[in-house]
């Protein structure tokens, strides 16, 4: 058998393969998009990116219900957007079996909450498998398939940022080839949910977890591993290694299946204990149910509900001993990251900024626009909330203060779930401003395709969307195209757009600077003449990575390995100080 | 005492961190060792600070290296490697490439880079090695082969065979620039 090193999202997109996935659709967001990427390499699934979770889950269904094996994945406020179709698939069932990985990041490494999907499990009444190591991803995904057919039910795979993008060896498996070929079978009762089905279905919901928690107390993914006797740990997840870095002495109980627990199997391990941990990140999602059976456990009282463990952050809470951490000291600036060079996105932020505009901004690369020096963004929510924002505030405002918002949203978030507030805005007639910053790719994520790109996951062409079209169709008057690395165009239609008393929206051109499919053409870097340089350092306030402030000769200069001479910088000089390389 | 070895890589987002810690991880794996590695992808990349994790050892478990325990910090940049120091052990070692990226606060000019880092490093952890990284990958033919530098300067740091180095960048360096990494490879062995 081939012994491999693979992350925890390689192992599920292996998983699914040889669990002989057909089917796998997914909205990019860290940190599950590598599992579709990778699902690309297996020439046997069909694999697609939607313009959101909703549409993933729901094409997912749909495969599922032809009868085919079908993978979906997400982060975890994905599953906010498409728990509609989540929560009533869990009545319906499925044909071919349904996977569903969520994956969440404690921490906030990148997303704008906290928040623990397990309970999502337990909401949905979705069973859930929860994987500590690579190995794991790829057996439990595997496992999820046969168990979703075997008791007619979508099963979710939670993962973590911590499995996501740990790598560790894993064997490989061969593709499952006995299948059942997909086909039209109508089945209403089952799958159309009127009331009249669905109160049915209800009951089997209930009969469904009740069977599976009694299977769970068989499997060996719910296993004990025996230490010296004097305590027990109940855990599941990446919390699992901890335990076993923390206290390599302790009975461990580690559980694969987080949802339905196996209740007889805890109580029997409980039964020998005086001294019982849970030890869980997040909520105390395992330790509430324990104790709700009865039982006395040790848990968040000692380890913290925010942030992620980590080996120190466990000792720390269960035994005081104080664990080192980064030096954070003001002394050593921070790094947090930038806008790359020659990003579309900067100029526009930095004309935000000097119209004074009160931001209602959105997700994505430009939510950097929110640092120093550019430091104009003043809202950000969730996915497509900027325009709903922007209506809102507005219908509190003076006439004076409505002028000065401006919702700002990225492509691929404006077809996630803008177009909605924008439909909203023109139907309910608000004054608003938006900008819609087209830069053909969702590229926060690591540059994935999506209805703006002209381009396929599978790197195929297709029909590009029009969104000056779209915009106006739904009803926008008022639709300026804008190319970014024109400033002084930029300031011009940035306030005049703002003046406006009727819904405007100003759409930008330039692609991502890291899509080399359509880079702009290969450009000559600047560099600072520092005889016409005055030190004003006007330059600054675009904050492009590639200019420094020299303190000692008090100048800018540029660094020309990384220009990719955009010439926005050229523009914030008075002094016409920035020169082509020749 | 388990034998499980921890190296800790820092450094700046586009230096080439991951590529190295894949080939370190490679490595060991090939050496008969459970491995593990982790690190965090998504904001840390645009230009952000960015670390990883290796571990090596007969039974790995957590994939961070439990706080206080790397024995090897290998760093790319001078002040990523101040910020990481306090999560070494005692007489833990360090290998810093002798170069200085200065962050947005530094580039505004609103505060100064730290300056005497590496006397500094050197005062806390006597097992310091300074490379410098950017000379050598200059020699080697090209500036992006620091991160390859570097890893020849750690290989002779590690109880690994020199041949599994070299299949390990055969199989992961894309072939038309594996001439010019072997030969960083081999300008970093011998840097000191
Ligand atoms: C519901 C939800 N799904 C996914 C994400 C992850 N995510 C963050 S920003 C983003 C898309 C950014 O693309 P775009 O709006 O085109 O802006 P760009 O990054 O290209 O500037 C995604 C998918 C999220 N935060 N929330
Ligand atoms: S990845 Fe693209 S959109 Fe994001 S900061 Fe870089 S250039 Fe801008
Ligand atoms: S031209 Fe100016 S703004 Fe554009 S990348 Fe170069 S230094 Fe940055």
């Amino acid at each position: 058998m081939q012994k491999v090193i693979l992350s925890g999202n390689e192992a599920i997109a292996r998983g699914a393969y040889e669990a002989g996935v057909l089917v796998a659709s997914a909205y990019p967001g860290t940190p599950s998009t590598e599992i579709l990427e990778n699902t690309t390499q297996y020439k046997e699934i069909d694999a697609s990116w939607a313009p959101n979770e909703k549409v993933a889950l729901e094409v997912g269904i749909g495969s599922c219900f032809g009868g085919a094996r079908s993978l979906v994945t997400m982060k975890h406020v994905g599953v906010n957007v498409a728990a509609d179709p989540l929560f009533t698939l869990s009545y319906t069932g499925v044909r071919g079996g349904l996977v569903l990985v969520v994956a969440d990041d404690p921490e906030l490494h990148s997303s704008q909450n906290e928040q623990d999907s397990r309970n999502y499990a337990k909401f949905s009444k979705v069973p859930m498998f929860e994987p500590a190591d690579s190995q794991e991803a790829l057996e439990f995904t595997k496992l999820g398939f046969d168990a979703s057919e075997q008791f007619d039910t979508p099963i979710f795979l939670r993962s973590t940022t911590r499995i996501s993008h740990s790598k560790s060896i894993v064997t490989l498996g061969d593709r499952k080839q006995d299948l059942p070929a997909p086909s039209l079978e109508r089945n209403a009762a089952k799958l159309v949910m009127l009331p009249g089905n669905a109160r049915k279905r209800h009951y089997d919901v209930e009969q469904r977890l009740l069977d599976m928690e009694d299977w769970a107390c068989n499997q060996s993914f719910n296993r004990i591993e025996k230490g010296t006797g004097k305590v027990g740990v109940i855990t599941a997840g990446v919390s699992y290694q901890y335990v076993k870095e923390v206290m390599p002495d302790a009975d461990v109980l580690k559980i694969g299946l987080v949802y339905p627990l196996p209740k007889q199997m805890i109580r029997d391990f409980a039964a020998n204990y005086e001294t019982l941990y849970v030890v869980e990140e997040l909520d105390p999602f395992i330790e509430e149910q324990v104790k709700a059976m009865g039982i006395n456990v040790i848990g968040k009282e000692k380890i913290s509900i925010c942030g992620e463990l980590t080996p120190g952050r466990l000792q720390q809470g269960l035994f005081d001993k104080a664990a080192p951490t980064e030096d954070n000291s003001p002394e050593l600036p921070p790094r947090p990251p930038n806008m790359c060079p020659g990003c579309p996105h900067r100029g526009v932020f930095m004309e935000l900024n000097r119209a004074k505009a009160y931001v209602t901004g959105d997700i994505g690369c430009y939510t950097l626009g929110f640092l120093p020096p550019l430091s104009a963004m003043d809202t950000c929510v969730c996915m497509g909330a900027s325009i709903g924002n922007a209506t809102g505030i507005s219908k509190v405002l003076s006439e004076e203060d409505q002028r000065k918002v401006v919702a700002v949203i990225g492509d691929s978030t404006f077809l996630h779930t803008g177009i909605n507030g924008l439909m909203d805005m023109v139907y309910n007639q608000s004054a608003s401003t938006v900008i819609i910053l087209d830069n053909r790719i969702t590229a926060m994520t690591g540059r994935q395709e999506n209805p703006t790109s002209g381009y396929m996951l599978n790197d195929l062409e297709t029909y590009r969307i029009d969104m000056e079209q779209l915009c106006k169709v739904v009803g926008v008057k008022h639709v300026k195209i804008l190319d970014p690395y024109d400033i002084k165009l930029t300031r011009k239609t940035i306030r005049e757009e703002m003046a406006r008393t009727e819904t405007s929206v100003i759409i930008t051109t330039r692609p991502c600077m890291l899509v080399p499919r359509d880079n702009m053409d290969k450009r000559m870097p600047l560099y600072v003449e520092h005889d016409k340089c005055t030190g004003c350092k006007a330059c600054l306030r675009l904050g492009c990575p590639a200019i420094t402030w020299d303190e000692e000769n008090k100048k800018s200069n540029i660094d020309k390995i990384i220009c990719v001479g955009c010439k926005v910088c050229q523009q914030t000089c008075g002094f016409d100080a920035f020169l082509e390389c020749e | 005492m388990s034998d499980v070895k921890n190296i800790l890589l820092a450094g700046v987002g586009g230096q080439g961190i991951l590529l190295a810690s894949e080939v370190l991880s490679e490595v060991m794996m090939m050496d008969g060792k459970d491995v593990k590695k982790n690190e965090i992808h998504g904001m840390s990349q645009r230009g952000g600070s960015v670390t990883s994790h290796v571990r090596y050892g007969e039974k790995v478990y957590s994939s961070i290296i439990p706080e206080g325990e790397v024995d090897i910090l290998f760093s790319f940049e001078l002040l990523e490697t101040c910020r990481y120091l306090p999560l070494l052990r005692e007489n833990g070692q360090v290998i810093v490439n002798n170069l200085k990226i200065a962050p947005p606060s530094v580039a505004l000019g609103k505060q100064a880079y730290p300056e005497n880092l590496t006397e500094e490093i050197s005062k806390q952890f006597p097992a310091t090695t300074v490379v410098n990284g950017l000379d050598l990958a200059l020699e080697a033919g090209n500036p992006k082969t620091v991160n390859t530098v570097l890893l020849g300067a750690l290989s002779i740091m590690l109880d690994v065979d020199y041949e599994l180095w070299i299949k390990a960048l055969n199989k992961m360096v894309p072939a038309r620039l594996l001439d010019i990494n072997l030969k960083a490879f081999e300008l970093g062995r011998n840097a000191n």
